[in-house]
């Protein structure tokens, strides 16, 4: 079984990260029209996509049937078949995999709903490591704010609500999300995200994320040369 | 108390009940025994839970129709079956131990376990994961002899060779027999790897159905603090309620035992 740490496959893997509300989808997808546009090959992954596992999460959600313990299993579940299917074949085909969520928003979710840290992460040991990992970092309130203003209804597990911290969506929300955003902060270090500041322009922003994929892609056509 | 880290919001507590697993690899009789001690115990007047592996709310309808296709990597295999059981340790066995029931779990921990290492998976990982269940009160291990025994069984049941208890995905063998004795031979060894470890009480299950269930019901009585003089022998199986046996069938385990 594959162990995280950097893999050995010809194809590349760059992961988005961040809170609810930080613009991270936007800016991949911004990335995956360049790449393709510039001729490589690229396959994209999303969080909770899994043919085999989204049916039983959507309905699990609806019903409210988590816990925290099976919350956490049932998104590995979907991240494995996931990494068999989506990532871990188009890496070895030499494709950019570029991936809308990551282990790290199990670690920050999970965490936040109480899990223990070693044991989230000993759960998610068979990923591969992705070359980049960027955190969108908006501060607390901006993401707060795209969010509740962008949608009338804040939805259950999103909003925390499972935690039975208090009854109002809103204040549910704005503590969930924070102590999401604090377990970002904690893994910058410790995964060695990139960390891009989500309140500067999305031009700005998805510059400066090309500069960094470029080096990797460089990286690479100068070793097979 | 928990094998590794706890469930998350659980606190060490007492259960007034009890947590009995009945644990061996497929066709042994693991349903036919539970049925039978449920009856039995019922009868004694204790409440029973019996619950088994891909009956959750949450995961079981959706494992048996990824089983249905060919798509269901290892990984993902493991940790859905872990979805399935940590929901059902906490919306069904923790509540029933809490309330003073019996649970009675057809296969726990420990078979899921096996699979993943059968299949070549780390065996810390599957571990770590299922760190999270209750060590139970006791474990009942059917064991028996060999795969070859199996495989009588397997056609005495009439069910014939399955895709996954063959291990077919695990790619052992030319054909279904062949893949059954390799995949079912390397469980048993991986069961009595385990027995030691986990300290299971292991029954030789290559009897008839009526002494392993005279065994299993001296045995369950001493966890649950029943008087073992009332222990009564076991009615004649055909008799029993719950879930028939077929007469055939168990003439033909009698048979093979003897």
């Amino acid at each position: 079984m594959i162990s995280y740490g950097s893999h050995r496959f010809p194809g590349k893997l760059f992961v988005v990260e961040g809170t609810d509300g930080s613009g991270k989808s936007t800016q991949l997808a911004l990335l995956y029209q360049w790449l393709k546009a510039e001729g490589y090959p690229v396959f994209y992954s999303e969080w909770n996509s899994s043919p085999l596992v989204k049916d039983t999460t959507r309905r699990a959600k609806k019903r409210h049937l988590f816990t925290p313990a099976t919350f956490s299993l049932l998104h590995a579940t979907d991240f494995a078949d996931r990494t068999e299917r989506d990532i871990i074949p188009p890496l070895k085909a030499g494709a950019i995999v570029l991936a809308d969520r990551y282990i790290y928003t199990a670690f920050a979710r999970d965490v936040a709903r109480g899990c223990a840290r070693d044991w989230v992460r000993d759960v998610y040991k068979f990923a591969v490591k992705p070359q980049v990992g960027f955190f969108f970092r908006a501060p607390l309130e901006v993401a707060v704010d795209r969010i509740i203003s962008g949608r009338p209804n804040l939805k259950y597990y999103e909003a925390g609500m499972d935690m039975g911290w208090t009854d109002d969506p809103e204040k549910s929300f704005t503590m969930f999300q924070g102590k999401i955003l604090s377990e970002y902060d904690s893994m910058v270090d410790e995964f060695g995200l990139t960390v891009i500041d989500a309140t500067r322009s999305i031009e700005a922003q998805q510059k400066e994320m090309r500069t960094i994929v470029v080096r990797h892609l460089k990286k690479r056509r100068s070793k097979t040369n | 108390m928990f094998y590794g880290t706890p469930l998350p919001g659980a606190e060490q507590e007492d259960y007034s009940g009890k947590l009995i697993v009945v644990e061996g690899t497929d066709g042994v009789g693991r349903s036919t025994h539970i049925a039978l001690l449920r009856t039995w115990l019922e009868s004694r007047g204790h409440a029973v839970l019996d619950t088994g592996m891909t009956r959750s709310v949450l995961a079981g309808r959706s494992i048996k129709e990824a089983k249905t296709g060919h798509t269901l990597g290892r990984l993902t295999m493991q940790l859905f079956y872990a979805t399935d059981f940590i929901d059902r340790l906490e919306n069904e066995m923790l509540p029933a131990l809490r309330s003073g029931f019996i649970v009675l779990t057809d296969r726990y921990i420990y078979s899921a376990m096996a699979r993943a290492e059968v299949r070549g998976i780390d065996s810390g990982w599957i571990r770590s994961i299922y760190g999270m269940s209750l060590v139970p009160d006791a474990v009942f291990y059917l064991r028996i002899q060999s795969a070859q025994e199996l495989v009588t069984r397997v056609l005495a049941s009439g069910r014939g060779f399955d895709y996954w208890e063959s291990g077919r995905d695990v790619h052992l063998g030319e054909d279904f027999y062949d893949s059954f004795i390799a995949y079912q031979t390397r469980m048993l060894q991986v069961f009595d790897r385990m027995s030691s470890e986990y300290g299971f009480h292991v029954m030789n299950a290559s009897r008839s159905v009526r002494s392993v269930a005279a065994d299993l019901r001296r045995s369950v009585a001493k966890v649950i603090d029943e008087p073992s003089a009332v222990v009564s022998a076991p009615k004649k199986l055909e008799d029993h309620p719950r879930k028939a046996i077929p007469a055939s069938q168990s003439q033909k385990f009698e048979k093979a035992a003897g």
